[in-house]
């Protein structure tokens, strides 16, 4: 195996003040009941690989997990359960405020939504791209210089622009420092969490195409983060769908976005507009998605917005089965393989 | 002036609208001659990258421009009443009765510290001429036809316990209150999640069919536009580049720039290398040198009378292109040619 990342049963829950009164709590407090706090399970029970040189994309509407479990995974946070390995390193023993320190750091970066927003205003295009290196890297003086230069050449940051403040930068250019600065120190894995969210079509292609050219010459993995499903099935090799904290399907992105197989998929598939469609007659999910906080384990978490759901659906939780290369987390998944192609299920 | 059926009366007919800011570092010409205009019950979408006019053009239209921002041109006309000349106390009484608009971010757009279905009351009292006393309850009403569960409930609710999918159909209730006649949408899915736009745009779509009301959709997402829309509006840099029925755009786009924007779309190719990036970017507007036509210098296309003037829009036509040197119809159909203006 050359996994570079192995996510094993990782969860990550967060109390939540709602529930019992102060004054309820106080009182459990001191007649020695356990204080019981409800969580909400924002990841819960995620296993995952992401081999070398492999672009995983992860989708899924906001508030299903992805950017909680982006956040333990880059190591900015400290996971509730579970493992995480980079190589053969475990992670989650490293508290997450020490992990900064570590010099392991290096090997994880990331690169944020917007980049106008995530570079430092008072930094120049030039000492944010500097930062990590001098952190990290402990660089100085020509070397810094020297190295800040390559990467931004190679990150197509035309040299003049160093010197200026994001606010003096364009959209498309500050993308570029926010990746340039995410590849300085060499990582192995890098987490890109919507990089083109904020880009016009014509700059998104432009910086899609450096993304893909990057991987390609230094060789990193990438885990693209994005609810563009278009831009993911252009870029990823294999992705992975995740709804209310579960991953629900993955598999080759071609394949999942042709083919998909669990009902939240193929109703997030035909939610994506294209060219010369008519939006009017297509599949459509009703009702609000159940709550993540305290979710009861033996409900399917999509059960109530599932179009295909049944009372089954509310008694036993469907586990993430193995379909060739497929991995998908429902009890009809059967329903829609002749279609996808797939054939002979494997029991996992 | 463009229509779709020239048999309708359009709802809101934009006549060579331009508009100026006056900035520190000189006049910025952010509109020059849009025209443009929606018939009743119709949708049509302004689409353009970020810079290109599309929320100026709704500002104005809705005078709620900046005040360094003017309208130096042009006319607005809905139902008689010409928006740029009217005044202020006539506008006041035209928007949110005749005319209404859907903001981007409805978290910012919606009132903070007033429950929503207050702020719903407030535009029943003020423009849906409903009593004062009835309004709370129509006001549930509302927030029950966008859709929202336990209306009675979320009426009382403030806009940050809400998500930002239920603030939009908050916003879309405030718009429709008093069943305007046009309703300005302006991204109203940005940063929503693609089931949740799904959701937003039927919604939109279902009650525009309904109270036959005009719409005017302003996105940057073509492909949404051109599921939503009988028409594209095509903007570059405060220009109308292209106005065409929505098939007809996307087979025979026939401005450059609407076929580059066309090509760059994720959607429209197979893999990332065949994705086509648009060369260049927008001009300065604030330059007193400006060319007719404000692609040219990104034009792969550009011919000698581009430096001279910008084609007009014909009266009737149904697909405006201004350019000179536009991309040919389909090869195969030269027969529908004829319908479309000539240039020169």
């Amino acid at each position: 195996m050359t996994a570079l990342l192995d996510v094993a049963e990782f969860s990550k829950l967060f109390p939540v003040g709602g529930g019992a009164s102060p004054w309820t709590r106080l009182k459990q407090r001191f007649q020695g009941g356990p204080e019981k706090l409800s969580k909400v399970h924002a990841v819960d029970n995620v296993s995952f690989v992401i081999e070398k040189g492999e672009t995983v994309g992860l989708v899924g509407e906001s508030g299903c997990g992805k950017s909680t479990l982006v956040r333990a995974l880059t190591r900015l946070i400290d996971a509730s359960d579970g493992s995480v390995r980079l190589g053969d390193r475990e992670l989650t023993l490293t508290p997450a405020r020490d992990f900064a320190r570590d010099p392991d750091r290096a090997r994880i970066q990331m690169v944020f939504q917007d980049a106008g927003e995530s570079v430092n205003p008072r930094f120049t295009a030039f000492d944010a791209i500097a930062d990590p290196l001098r952190r990290l890297r402990g660089l100085g003086g020509k070397a810094l210089r020297d190295r800040v230069e390559t990467v931004a050449g190679q990150c197509g940051l035309p040299l003049q622009l160093l010197s200026r403040f994001p606010h003096q930068l364009s959209g498309g250019q500050r993308a570029r420092v926010g990746i340039a600065r995410a590849i300085a120190v060499e990582p192995d894995l890098l987490v890109l969490d919507e990089p083109t969210a904020a880009l016009d079509v014509s700059v998104q292609v432009v910086i899609l195409q450096l993304l893909q050219r990057l991987k390609r010459e230094l060789g990193m993995s990438y885990l693209f983060v994005s609810h563009d499903l278009s831009v993911v099935k252009l870029l990823c090799d294999r992705v992975l769908v995740m709804y209310l904290g579960k991953i629900v399907e993955s598999g080759p992105a071609m394949d999942v976005f042709e083919h998909p197989l669990h009902p939240y998929t193929q109703a997030l598939v035909a939610a994506v507009p294209r060219f010369g469609e008519d939006g009017a007659t297509r599949l459509r999910l009703t009702g609000e998605p159940r709550s993540p906080i305290d979710p009861d384990p033996h409900v399917c978490r999509f059960h109530g917005r599932c179009p295909r759901g049944t009372d089954d659906c509310a008694m036993t939780m469907p586990e993430l089965r193995h379909f060739g290369a497929r991995q998908v987390a429902c009890h009809f998944a059967e329903e829609f393989l002749p279609a996808a192609g797939v054939k002979a299920p494997l029991v996992s | 002036m463009i229509t779709a059926n020239n048999n309708k009366a359009p709802a809101l007919s934009v006549e060579g609208l331009c508009v100026e800011f006056r900035t520190r570092s000189g006049i910025v010409r952010a509109l020059e001659n849009v025209s443009f205009s929606v018939g009743k019950g119709e949708t049509i979408a302004l689409v353009g990258e970020s810079g290109s006019g599309k929320s100026v053009t709704a500002y104005a239209v809705m005078g709620i421009l900046d005040p360094a921002g003017r309208v130096t041109a042009g006319r607005a006309v809905l139902g008689g009443l010409d928006l740029l000349s009217a005044k202020p106390s006539q506008l006041a009484e035209a928007r949110g009765r005749d005319i209404a608009m859907i903001f981007q971010n409805p978290r910012t757009a919606l009132n903070p510290i007033r429950p929503v279905g207050r702020q719903i009351a407030d535009v029943l009292i003020r423009h849906g001429n409903v009593p004062r006393r009835e309004a709370p309850a129509q006001a549930v009403e509302m927030l029950r036809a966008v859709g929202i569960t336990d209306p009675a409930r979320r009426a009382k609710a403030y806009p940050f316990e809400m998500s930002g999918g239920m603030c939009q159909r908050v916003m879309i209730a405030i718009a429709l209150a008093a069943k305007p006649s046009l309703l300005i949408a302006d991204e109203p899915t940005t940063g929503l999640d693609v089931t949740t736009q799904a959701v937003i745009m039927d919604l939109i779509g279902d009650l525009a069919s309904k109270m036959g009301m005009a719409t005017i959709f302003i996105t940057h997402d073509l492909a949404l536009a051109g599921q939503r829309s009988a028409r594209i509006v095509v903007m570059h840099a405060g220009h109308v580049v292209e106005n065409a029925p929505t098939g007809d755009l996307f087979v025979h786009p026939r401005h450059p720039y609407t076929a580059e924007l066309i090509a760059a779309t994720p959607d429209s190719a197979p893999s990332l290398d065949e994705l086509a990036a648009i060369p260049g970017s927008l001009p300065d507007l604030r330059r007193a040198d400006l060319p007719p036509c404000r692609y040219s210098e990104r034009c792969p296309r550009k011919i000698d009378a581009c430096a001279q003037s910008l084609p007009r829009p014909e009266p009737g036509a149904t697909h405006f292109v201004a350019c000179w040197n536009p991309l040919p119809m389909a090869q195969s159909a030269p027969v529908a040619a004829a319908t479309t203006e000539t240039a020169a």
